[in-house]
C-alpha cells in the first residue's frame, strides 16, 4: 500500500514544474513585468486631441521608455484631454520647458507620448504640467486637409460640370 | 428493421450519456471519501501528469516551432512580422495549449486508465474490493478523475512554456527576428487575466472531461478482451469530440 518513493518524488517534481511553468508564463509573457513600478512621480499634459492614446501606453524620451500613461480624462471646462503620466523616479531631471507630443510607433502601431527635452536648468516636479504639447497626428485629418486644399481646382471643375449638368439633363 | 436498429443505436447513445451523467454525480459524491486514499491520488497524478511530461514537452516544442514558421510566412505578407511573438503566445495560451494537451493526455493517459479499470472489471477486482468494504468508486474512480483535473492545467502550462520557447527558437534564432521586439510585443499584449487564466480554465474543464470519459468507459466496459479494446477506442474518440466541442462553446462564452 505504501507508494514507492519514486511516485512521490515524481509527483512532487511534476507539480513543481507545472507551477514553475505557470509562474514563468505569468511573469515573462504578460505585462505584469511592465506593471512593476518602483518609485514614480506624476506629470500632466493637456492635448487638443489624443487620437488612440490609451492608459498604460508608454511614455518615452528619445525612444526610451521612462514611464506610462496613468489616465486619460476630458477636462470639462477647457474641453481638452488631460493625460496623467507616471514617470520613473530615476528620470527626475526633465527640464520644465520640455514638450510632449503623441506619436505613433510604426505606420499603424500603438500611440505613445514622446517627451522632447528642453534646455531649462530647472526640472519638472511631481504634479507639474508640461505646457508645450502637440496633438496626435490623425491620418484622417491629413487626408481631409489634403482633399480640402486640393479643393479649389477640383471644386471649380465640379461646379463647371455641375453647371453643365442641368442643361444636359434638361435636353432630352 | 433497419429503422429499429437505428432507433436502438440512437436510444443507446442517449442512455449512455445519461449513465455518464449519473456516474459523474456518483464520482463527485465519492470524492470526499476518496481523499482518505490520498496516496492513490498521488500515484495517479504521477501517472497522468509526470509520465505525460515527455510527450507534452516534445509536442509543445514542435507546435511552437511550427506556429512560428507558419505565422512568420503569413505575417510577412502583411509586413507584420514584429507581431510574431504576440500571435504565437496568444494562439498557444488561448487555444492550442489546452486543446492539444487534452488530446495528448486522452491518447496517452486516458486509454491506459480505461484499459486498467476495464481489466479490473473483467477480472472481478472491483467486486472483490466492494466485498472487502472498499468502495471502488472512492478508491479507483474518484482519484483518477481528480488526478486528471489536477494534472491537466499543469501540463498545459508546461506545454505553453515549451511552445513559447520553440517559437522563440524559430523566430529569433533561426528567422532573425529582433529579440526585444519578440518579447516586447508579446508582453505588452498578452494579459494574465484574459489570456492565460482563460486557457487554464479551459484545461481544467478538459481535464475533468477526459478523465471522466476514461474512467466511465473503463467502468462500464464489457468484461471481455474485445470489450476492453472497444472501450479504449471509444475513450479516444469521445474525448476528442467532446474536447473540441467544449472548446468551441467555452471560447464563444469567454470572448
Amino acid at each position: 500500500m505504501n507508494p514507492r518513493p519514486s511516485y512521490a518524488i515524481g509527483t512532487g517534481l511534476f507539480i513543481l514544474l507545472g507551477f514553475a511553468a505557470l509562474a514563468y508564463l505569468a511573469t515573462q509573457t504578460t505585462s505584469v513585468a511592465n506593471i512593476h513600478r518602483g518609485d514614480s512621480y506624476t506629470l500632466k499634459a493637456r492635448f487638443q486631441n489624443i487620437g488612440q492614446l490609451k492608459s498604460r501606453a508608454p511614455v518615452k524620451i528619445a525612444g526610451v521608455r521612462i514611464g506610462d500613461v496613468q489616465s486619460v480624462t476630458l477636462e470639462p471646462r477647457r474641453m481638452d484631454a488631460l493625460v496623467v503620466m507616471s514617470i520613473d523616479k530615476q528620470y527626475n531631471d526633465i527640464p520644465d520647458d520640455s514638450a510632449a507630443a503623441i506619436f505613433t510607433s510604426g505606420l499603424l502601431g500603438d500611440q505613445y507620448v514622446g517627451i522632447e527635452p528642453g534646455g531649462s536648468p530647472t526640472f519638472l516636479k511631481n504634479g507639474d504640467e508640461l505646457v508645450l504639447t502637440q496633438s496626435a497626428m490623425s491620418i484622417e485629418n491629413l487626408i481631409g486637409k489634403f482633399l480640402v486644399n486640393g479643393g479649389p481646382k477640383s471644386s471649380g471643375s465640379d461646379s463647371s460640370s455641375a453647371s453643365s449638368a442641368p442643361p444636359s439633363s434638361g435636353r432630352p | 428493421m433497419s429503422a429499429n436498429v437505428r432507433r436502438n443505436w440512437f436510444l443507446q447513445g442517449i442512455v449512455s450519456v445519461g449513465e455518464c451523467g449519473l456516474f459523474f454525480v456518483a464520482v463527485l459524491g465519492a470524492l470526499p471519501k476518496s481523499l482518505r486514499y490520498w496516496r492513490e491520488l498521488c500515484r495517479q497524478v504521477w501517472f497522468v501528469g509526470a509520465m505525460s511530461l515527455v510527450i507534452v514537452m516534445t509536442c509543445g516544442l514542435f507546435v511552437g516551432m511550427v506556429l512560428a514558421l507558419q505565422l512568420y510566412y503569413t505575417l510577412s505578407i502583411f509586413g507584420g512580422t514584429a507581431a510574431l511573438g504576440t500571435v504565437v503566445a496568444l494562439s498557444l495560451f488561448r487555444e492550442l495549449g489546452p486543446v492539444v494537451t487534452a488530446l495528448l493526455v486522452a491518447g496517452r493517459a486516458g486509454t491506459a486508465v480505461t484499459a486498467e479499470i476495464g481489466l479490473m472489471r473483467a477480472t472481478d477486482q472491483l467486486d472483490a474490493m466492494s466485498m472487502m468494504a472498499v468502495d471502488p468508486l472512492a478508491y479507483v474512480a474518484s482519484p483518477r478523475f481528480l488526478a486528471g483535473v489536477i494534472a491537466m492545467p499543469l501540463l498545459a502550462c508546461v506545454f505553453n512554456a515549451m511552445g513559447i520557447f520553440g517559437g522563440h527558437l524559430v523566430g529569433v534564432t533561426w528567422l532573425g527576428l529582433d529579440n526585444g521586439t519578440f518579447w516586447g510585443n508579446m508582453t505588452s499584449t498578452v494579459s494574465l487575466q484574459r489570456d492565460i487564466l482563460d486557457g487554464l480554465y479551459k484545461s481544467i474543464v478538459f481535464g475533468g472531461v477526459v478523465s471522466l470519459i476514461a474512467v466511465f468507459q473503463g467502468y462500464t466496459a464489457p468484461p471481455t478482451s474485445e470489450g476492453v479494446a472497444y472501450s479504449t477506442t471509444r475513450t479516444v474518440v469521445f474525448s476528442s469530440i467532446v474536447i473540441l466541442a467544449f472548446d468551441f462553446v467555452m471560447t464563444a462564452f469567454m470572448t
